[in-house]
């Protein structure tokens, strides 16, 4: 904001019969300000000084209240401020410190004309402040009606307090302001002279100021006082003649009317013959000063002959309209990128568009759970009870009951089907459940940064009802994710959204876990899935066999109960290498074919049929016995394929 | 006329000054000359009889530069006052795109004046112009004359200008108000083209 000029005081002020109502009106508001003509707008022509009526304003609150607050600002000011503050999206900032003024003196509001946006920016002020019993005084060169599309509801509130005019000065004035500045400049000049000076017509006190000091520099270098006839001559644009009647050496030659005529000349030629260039030039500063890029008018000013100037304006502001389209939407979808360059130029809509449309799809729902694993495949031994009692509770009430859950065993215990089937289960009330590896979290906040679309990612998560995290453990040592987690975390359970996580062994044995997560995980539910049990062991067993076999020889689920498997996954492996063995063999499992399986006991039958295998130098049955993880994706698998015969 | 080519980039202006016989027309176009730097001025023309009285028309171009991209040329003519260059002053006024109108302040010459204002009135209407349309400013010269032989500006307003068309005291001599009186024609001219520039 800008400071208050020193000079521009009541004390410094002239005043006559035309500003005599606008000064009296401005010493009352600076005196009390808030309680009478509020708001206070004045208007005259340029250089009739209202700004010098505007600051001494200030001054005098200033001057009788020390700590009054008071704000200068023109609205070119405000227009940039207000932009920055779009830019920054701290428009609510700037916005309560407008606010909290006690007096706010806005000057040269005729450049609200068209700009609606700033219009009810300043409506919105001007009705908090008046609600606040804070003063606001305003200044134009028109009067509010004559502000081109000015908002009925602002003409109405100036209305509602005091609009005031200044007129030119008249003949008393104009002499009253010539001797303060005569004064001011410590110079002696004749009153008659003055008195000449002031018979001149002026449009402002400007005007009449420059006038004077014409005459106190003509003055300065005749060395004599000037008389009033030399004063008359000197006004009619004519050099006066020196007391010995020599021409006055100063540059007034005989061209100088030319010139002045050619520069009179020049400024009509620009603003009637060129009026198209001046609408264009308009359009331009009127945009410019909203922060677009005015490319495609400036090129209509390097055209000799343009055709189409007010369609191409048209168009200009039209393809304005859709960016502030494309604008809202973003703000909708990422308030952060609403001051994107691509917002700010017509002749990249389509670069706009597609930043909208980036910005939607990054508001996809998150990743969910596999529909292959549900509770109904799950089957609960004692080595699971609590985790399978619990995941049933935070189905019933997500995130009333053990919240967080944190599903805690070793590798392939089911611990990742539990929080799968959970999600599943959470999805069919209809939540937006986001179930994911602790390692695609990770990975997905690595693009989010990378690509700068941080908030777009963290919107996408805080807008889920259920997050359930695979492995969490995986985020030890990855400083940012968990930091993001802890926030997301945080933020989530206070909504009251249900959070489950499964982890390899207690949180608190995890190093490189942050311990605010650790005790955040703690907090909640630590539900531990053991190995599977026997129970575990034969109910899964009969339900795979079964649902391949209808009715499968119960004793093999029995032998796959009995025998000791570190984890279901382990299990699973066992059912799928018995099942496929006796495929081979056109047979449905047999307790036989399984002890082959499981023990590598040879077998009294041995198929015909040549075997496909991988050339790794294992036989067949010492492959099967192992526990490890089939790989049934081989690398050039042609090229290690050899056959051979049984 | 074209008075602005946007092509060529061209502003050219023909300014009449129209008036009674020794109103001060060719004071006025003299005083002008005088003032012009010479590289902006052609040579100024004027067709005089031997008692320096205009007898055909004087001419004065004025090349005033470029201006906003345009090269901008003014042609100042004047008329000869008399009431028997009737037909000259027609020819004279033909494509015009301002007029001066330049009274004699004094009393005894109001007649004339008023002869003369006819005059262009009736000339404009023959163009299928009017007073109205034209560009015109009124020049009330030799107001520098004793106060009792002159008629006020505001006394000719009354007599010849009921149009309220902008006026200019002068004292074309001594060059007071001359280039006031130009200055205002010209805006007036191009203000005009204002509706004619391109959308």
């Amino acid at each position: 904001m800008e400071e208050l000029n020193p000079r521009f005081t009541f004390e410094t002020l002239v005043v006559g019969a035309a500003n005599r109502l606008a000064v009296t009106a401005a010493r009352t508001v600076g005196e009390a300000p808030g309680t009478a003509y509020n708001p206070l707008f004045v208007y005259g022509g340029s250089g009739l000084g209202k700004t010098h009526l505007l600051m001494a304003i200030g001054h005098l609150a200033r001057e009788l209240r020390a700590d009054i607050d008071v704000e200068y600002v023109t609205l070119n000011e405000f227009v940039e401020l207000y932009q920055a503050a779009v830019a920054a999206g701290q428009t609510d900032a700037l916005r309560s410190r407008l606010a909290r003024a006690d007096v706010l003196l806005v000057d040269d509001v005729h450049f609200l004309a068209r700009r609606h946006e700033l219009q009810a920016e300043l409506l919105r002020l001007v009705e908090q402040l008046q609600g606040a019993n804070r003063q606001i005084v305003l200044t134009s060169d028109r009067p509010p009606t004559e502000i081109q599309d000015l908002d009925d509801r602002l003409i109405s509130r100036f209305d509602g307090g005091l609009v005031v005019d200044i007129d030119t000065p008249e003949f008393e004035t104009r002499l009253a302001i010539l001797r303060r500045g005569v004064a001011d400049r410590e110079v002696a000049v004749e009153a008659e002279v003055l008195e000449v000076i002031a018979g001149t017509q002026v449009q402002s006190v400007r005007e009449l100021i420059g006038l004077l000091n014409r005459f106190i520099a003509f003055q300065a270098v005749s060395e004599i006082p000037l008389t009033a006839a030399a004063a008359g001559q000197l006004l009619a644009g004519q050099v006066p003649a020196t007391p010995d009647g020599q021409a006055s050496a100063l540059p007034q030659d005989n061209t100088d009317e030319f010139a002045a005529f050619l520069s009179g000349i020049s400024h009509t030629v620009q603003e009637q013959v060129d009026v198209w260039r001046h609408r264009v030039q308009e359009a331009i500063s009127q945009w410019a000063s909203e922060g677009y890029r005015t490319d495609r008018l400036e090129r209509l000013l390097r055209q000799e002959v343009p055709s189409g100037i007010e369609r191409t304006i048209r168009e200009y502001e039209r393809d304005i309209d859709r960016l502030r389209g494309f604008q809202r939407a973003m703000a909708r979808v990422d308030p952060q990128r609403v001051s994107e360059p691509e917002f700010f130029d017509p002749d990249r809509l389509k670069d706009a568009d597609e930043l909208v449309q980036a910005a939607l799809r990054e508001g996809r729902p998150p990743p969910g759970p596999s529909p292959a694993w549900t509770m109904a495949d799950l089957v609960t031994g004692g080595s699971n009870r609590v985790a399978m009692s619990a995941a049933a509770a935070v189905i019933a009430t997500p995130g009333a009951v053990y919240n967080p859950l944190v599903l805690q065993g070793p590798d392939g215990v089911g611990k990742t089907h539990l929080l799968h089937a959970i999600g599943n289960a959470l999805g069919k009330h209809g939540t937006r459940v986001a179930c994911l590896t602790a390692q695609e979290f990770v990975d997905e906040l690595l693009d989010a940064i990378d690509g700068d679309r941080i908030d777009g990612w963290r919107r996408r998560y805080r807008g889920t009802t259920a997050l359930l995290i695979d492995d969490v453990q995986l985020l030890a040592g990855k400083e940012r994710s968990q930091e993001e987690l802890f926030h997301l975390y945080n933020r989530l359970l206070t909504e009251g959204r249900q959070l489950v996580f499964t982890i390899g062994a207690p949180p608190s044995e995890v190093p490189g876990l942050d311990p605010r997560l650790v005790s955040r995980l703690q907090g909640g539910l630590i539900a531990p899935i053991g190995p599977p049990d026997r129970d575990v062991r034969r109910g899964l067993a009969s339900a795979r066999l079964a649902a391949r076999y209808g009715d499968a020889d119960p004793d093999v689920a029995e032998y796959l109960a009995e025998s000791q498997f570190e984890s279901l996954r382990a299990l699973v492996n066992a059912i799928q290498r018995l099942v496929r063995m006796a495929d081979a063999e056109g047979t449905s499992p047999t307790l036989q074919l399984a002890r082959t399986v499981l023990e590598g006991v040879p077998r009294t039958s041995v198929s015909t049929r040549p075997v496909r295998t991988s050339g790794m130098g294992l036989s067949l049955s010492s492959a099967l016995h192992s526990h490890e993880k089939v790989v049934w994706e081989w690398p050039e698998l042609t090229d290690r394929i050899v056959e051979v015969s049984a | 006329m074209s008075l602005v080519n946007f092509t060529t980039r061209e502003i050219s202006c023909k300014i009449v000054y129209y008036g009674p016989g020794r109103s001060g027309k060719t004071t006025n176009l003299q005083y002008i000359y005088g003032r012009v730097p010479d590289d902006r001025r052609g040579r100024m023309v004027s067709l005089a009889t031997e008692t320096e009285r205009t007898l055909f028309f004087d001419f004065l171009p004025l090349d005033l530069g470029s201006i906003s991209g345009f090269t901008t040329r003014f042609q100042l003519y004047t008329v000869p006052g008399q009431i028997y260059y009737g037909s000259t002053r027609k020819l004279v006024l033909q494509g015009a795109d301002g007029v001066v109108f330049v009274a004699d302040s004094q009393v005894r010459q109001l007649d004339e004046n008023i002869e003369s204002l006819q005059g262009l009135q009736a000339n404009l209407i023959d163009m299928g112009s009017n007073m109205r349309s034209m560009p015109l400013v009124f020049q009330y010269n030799k107001q520098d004359l004793p106060s009792e032989l002159i008629l006020k500006a505001r006394e000719l307003d009354d007599a010849l200008n009921f149009w309220d068309i902008p006026s200019f005291s002068s004292d074309a001599v001594q060059g007071k108000g001359v280039f006031e009186t130009l200055r205002a024609i010209s805006e007036s001219v191009l203000r005009k083209l204002s509706t004619e520039a391109p959308r």
